[in-house]
């Protein structure tokens, strides 16, 4: 009795993660397509790594862009602008002005949180709709960028400032396996990785069956375990064969595991939730709805600051340009990855899936050779796939049904 | 005999959970006005919303024949092609568009599709003048008051050619003059152009002026029809069909162990949020003891949720004064959560639109209000989570497959016993309680008493706010009678009876209208 009830529980959860695993499984199948069509060039060891560098700031600005969805749709057209200002800030500061790179750094990041605060205010306190204020973010932030560079390109920057995106931790250390060069510290960090997530994974387990908790199954566990750390031990021998980890990963390794945490396990995660779930009775329940809308947009604007810096590295310039349409590929990234546009709903990893979906349709289309304009209608056609997929999942079909009932009855009377 | 222009008969309507109409037969005769009054949820509503097609056809039972036909409505608009009009409640025009413009809304006067102005603004004239109403076709609705908008309501209707119409409550919020004149409209259209009209109000007195016949409906059930000139028409008479009903064993016997004065408020007052100068709660001075239950009853608009709410850490209303005690010691509660690490709880009456988060699951709607007891500095323990939830749910006897089962899917009962959940889990010392079993049946009304029973038991204090006098009479020690923001009585459960509670409001009403 006790067990089918166990059973019928992990069924319903297993139905709501669906989405959620058909995006992760839409993934591999664009990766495998690609692979084929390609002739192999997509996963070549270099490509994997350009990957990572292509899509370093878009996976970050979801981070942040999954927040303020999660309060209620709620979204961020003003973070182009954002990452064009703060890379113009580092520019003229580094170049420019030769400052230091870390008090640099660390002033572009404040002047990412100013940001966020400002349009905060207003969406929070004053209670202006996020998209205008965000419209206007657009525009304000991309003038102040125009005006600090003067419309001109700063370069280049330090060698210093660019292992912050395009650098690789311990490059030389490399040595031969099979006849092919691997980068030993990259092989290691990644069977590491998987040990240390496997350990977790069964300290976990041991404390909720001591606290006398229910666990899932040994061979539900095992399979997860396995496809895990098999994803991701394949994933860094492919880096591995290249120049090993890039930094920016570990930048995103970071940035991932943090927001993960903090939208699962922790109060104000959980009340985010409840605020995009219904805003009213979140107000009910105790919640400062005020407070976390202005958090979101202050985080937004945080790693709009981190994102500015790492495209600056990657482009080495600070250019007037940077950043246009950056909110498009965030925002896109998010609902592919099931973030509901009502908010409420959605998770860190579905805007991380969201954003590779994004970033291997890019790469394989270029390797292929498809002009920009068809790539963009391809994108296009995605995201408004992936978002028809969430409003059809959750449409009353019944209410349909009857509908067509009455009508049939109608047409026979 | 006249001739019968609607008969509905053997209506069934069911809700999840609920049966709101039960073999309605209602029979009206054409150029009558006809009445239908019953207690709030009695089911008439429900039933106008089967008879203009807003439920449509085949989502009900039984047959609705209409000028000798038999109707199938499939949406609202079938159902005024045939010259049904329903006036809601809450009406139903747009605050930014014109008089003529809202009137002509739908049924627009244009030739392929584009508008002649003048022709509908003259029309517009045309039919204002018929509900006398003299102002400029091209004024906003937003700049017109409530009165006039319920005549536009009225002239909209006359411009679709109307036979028969349906006005919900068109009095709640007028004042005694315009209500009055809205009255007379009707008995005039009844006479000069033979429009039938029904007539829902909770105001009885307004149904024994112009109503020629009554029709009560008690849980969803039409229980009398009273016939003007026929049957005994007064409003004692109305009120004994509203009220009277069989009470064995609706209630869980429960011990009374009254403690020390838990709750007590003194001279609250408070403010609309939006019309400042508006009271919608007028000093209100009242107690609540530990392991008291203390009802409050009035009608819909009284002003108890807004009480209640303002007494929940400020959560409603502008500019609140007076003095709140709790055990005794004067607080200040300036928000929510304040009055949660307080020991207040507020359990709302309407648990989809306040209460819950239907999209999340039972086990995160249920710790919602306390995280702490599920965290250490802000990182939430999940385990420890499942294992609380699970308990409230064994507790409640909710019936759900696990906690984890999202809150949309379960029925309205299991549903309310989630949102009292959650609250339980606040671990509160007192409870406001608004409408806890609006909407469930009778079994889980039987288990919420239950819970609350429990409550009590246990030395917590319960104020409750219903709007069906037989729950306030079969659970409370005392109850409180609010009418137009005020307290207007106070009875002990002894002296209380569903006859005196309903006398009280109605003589309170008819004299603020005497004095206005």
């Amino acid at each position: 009795m006790n067990k089918v009830a166990k059973l019928k529980g992990t069924g319903k959860s297993f139905k709501g993660n669906i989405r959620q695993y058909s995006m992760l499984i839409a993934l591999v199948i664009i990766i495998i397509f690609f692979q084929i069509l390609t002739g192999g060039r997509l996963l070549y060891p270099m490509n994997v790594s350009n990957i990572v560098f292509q899509n370093a700031y878009v996976v970050i600005l979801a981070t942040g862009m999954l927040l303020c969805i999660l309060t209620g749709g709620n979204i961020d057209l003003a973070v182009g602008s954002v990452v064009a200002v703060v890379s113009a800030c580092a520019g003229t500061f580094i170049i420019t002005w030769g400052w230091n790179v870390y008090l640099s750094i660390a002033l572009c990041l404040l002047i990412g949180i100013l940001i966020g605060m400002w349009q905060g205010f207003w969406i929070a306190y004053v209670k202006i709709p996020p998209f205008i204020v965000t419209l206007a973010g657009m525009l304000i932030f991309r003038g102040l960028c125009l005006l600090i560079l003067n419309g001109l390109t700063l370069a280049p920057f330090p060698d210093e400032y660019l292992m912050f995106s395009t650098g690789f931790f311990a490059k030389d250390a490399k040595i031969l396996i099979w006849g092919t060069k691997v980068n030993i510290v990259c092989l290691i960090s990644g069977v590491a990785i998987a040990l240390i997530f496997c350990i977790l994974q069964l300290i976990t387990r041991k404390n909720r069956i001591r606290k006398g908790y229910a666990v899932d199954p040994v061979w539900m566990m095992t399979t997860k375990m396995i496809i895990i750390s098999a994803a991701l031990i394949f994933f860094f021998t492919l880096l591995a064969q290249y120049q090993g980890i890039p930094t920016v990963l570990a930048l995103l390794g970071i940035i991932l595991v943090a927001y993960s945490f903090f939208t699962n396990n922790t109060v104000m995660g959980r009340h985010i939730y409840a605020l995009g779930g219904n805003e009213k009775a979140a107000r009910l329940s105790g919640i400062k709805t005020q407070r976390l809308m202005f958090f979101a947009y202050t985080n937004m604007g945080f790693l709009a600051g981190v994102a500015g810096l790492v495209f600056a590295a990657r482009l080495n310039s600070a250019s007037p340009l940077a950043g246009k349409s950056f909110e498009l590929d965030a925002i896109g990234a998010c609902f592919i990855g099931g973030a509901s546009a009502y908010g409420g709903t959605g998770t860190i990893g579905g805007a991380l899936v969201g954003a590779l979906i994004m970033g291997v349709l890019n790469n394989g289309m270029s390797i292929m050779g498809i002009n920009s304009n068809t790539q963009q209608v391809v994108k296009g056609m995605v995201v408004l796939a992936a978002v028809a997929l969430d409003v059809v999942s959750k449409m009353d079909f019944s209410l349909f049904n009857r509908r067509k009932k009455n009508i049939a009855f109608e047409a026979k009377s | 005999m006249d001739t019968l222009i609607l008969k509905m008969r053997d209506i069934t309507k069911l809700f999840p959970g609920v049966k709101a109409l039960d073999n309605v037969n209602i029979e009206v005769t054409e150029g009558q006005i006809h009445a239908i009054c019953g207690e709030n949820g009695a089911g008439k509503s429900t039933l106008m919303n089967v008879l203009s097609g807003i439920y449509p056809y085949g989502t009900y039972a039984g047959d609705i024949i209409y000028q000798g036909e038999t109707c199938a409505f499939h949406d609202i608009k079938d159902s005024e092609k045939v010259g049904i009009a329903i006036i809601h409640q809450e009406l139903a025009l747009v605050p930014y568009l014109s008089i003529a413009e809202n009137m002509f809304l739908g049924n627009e006067q244009a030739t392929s599709g584009v508008i002649n102005w003048d022709l509908t603004n003259q029309k517009a004239a045309q039919y204002m003048k018929m509900v006398g109403l003299h102002d400029n076709p091209r004024t906003l609705i937003k700049d017109i008051g409530m009165g006039k908008q319920q005549l536009v309501e009225i002239a909209k209707a006359l411009a679709k050619n109307v036979k028969l119409l349906i006005l919900d409550e068109p009095t709640s919020s007028l004042n005694e003059s315009d209500a009055k004149k809205l009255l007379d409209l009707l008995l005039q259209f009844k006479k000069e152009k033979g429009i039938t009209s029904i007539l829902i109000s909770h105001k009885l007195n307004e149904l024994v002026y112009c109503a020629d016949k009554i029709t009560i409906i008690r849980d969803g059930q039409a229980i009398d029809t009273l016939v003007k000139g026929v049957d005994d028409f007064s409003e004692p008479r109305i009120i004994k069909g509203m009220v009277g009903r069989e009470m064995t064993n609706r209630f869980p016997p429960r011990e009374h162990n009254i403690g020390d004065v838990a709750l007590e408020t003194k001279q609250w007052t408070v403010y609309h949020p939006l019309y400042a100068d508006k009271k919608v709660v007028d000093d209100v001075s009242i107690t609540v003891h530990q392991g008291e239950v203390v009802g409050i009853a009035g009608l819909i608009g009284a002003g108890r949720t807004e009480l209640a709410m303002s007494l929940f850490g400020k959560a409603y209303g502008k500019h609140i004064s007076g003095e709140l005690l709790l055990h005794g010691q004067p607080v200040e509660l300036h928000s929510v959560a304040q009055a949660i690490s307080a020991g207040l709880a507020y359990v709302t009456e309407d648990r989809k639109g306040n209460g819950l988060i239907v999209s999340d699951s039972i086990k995160h709607n249920i710790t919602l209000a306390r995280p702490e007891f599920i965290s250490t500095h802000g990182v939430l323990d999940k385990d420890l989570e499942t294992h609380k939830a699970k308990e409230i749910k064994e507790k409640l006897n909710i019936k759900a497959t696990s906690v984890e089962q999202l809150v949309n899917n379960l029925s309205g009962g299991n549903q309310q016993k989630v949102l009292v959940g959650k609250w339980i889990f606040a671990e509160p010392e007192i409870l406001l309680l608004d409408e806890p079993t609006r909407g469930i049946d009778v079994g889980a009304k039987f288990e919420i008493y239950q819970i609350i029973n429990h409550l009590v038991a246990q030395g917590k204090a319960v104020l409750m706010i219903s709007s069906e006098l037989p729950e306030l009479l079969g659970m409370c020690d005392r109850i409180y009678v609010m009418n137009e923001s005020r307290i207007i009585n106070e009875l002990p459960i002894q002296d209380a009876s569903q006859e005196k509670i309903m006398g009280y409001i109605m003589q309170d009403s008819n004299k603020g209208e005497i004095s206005a």
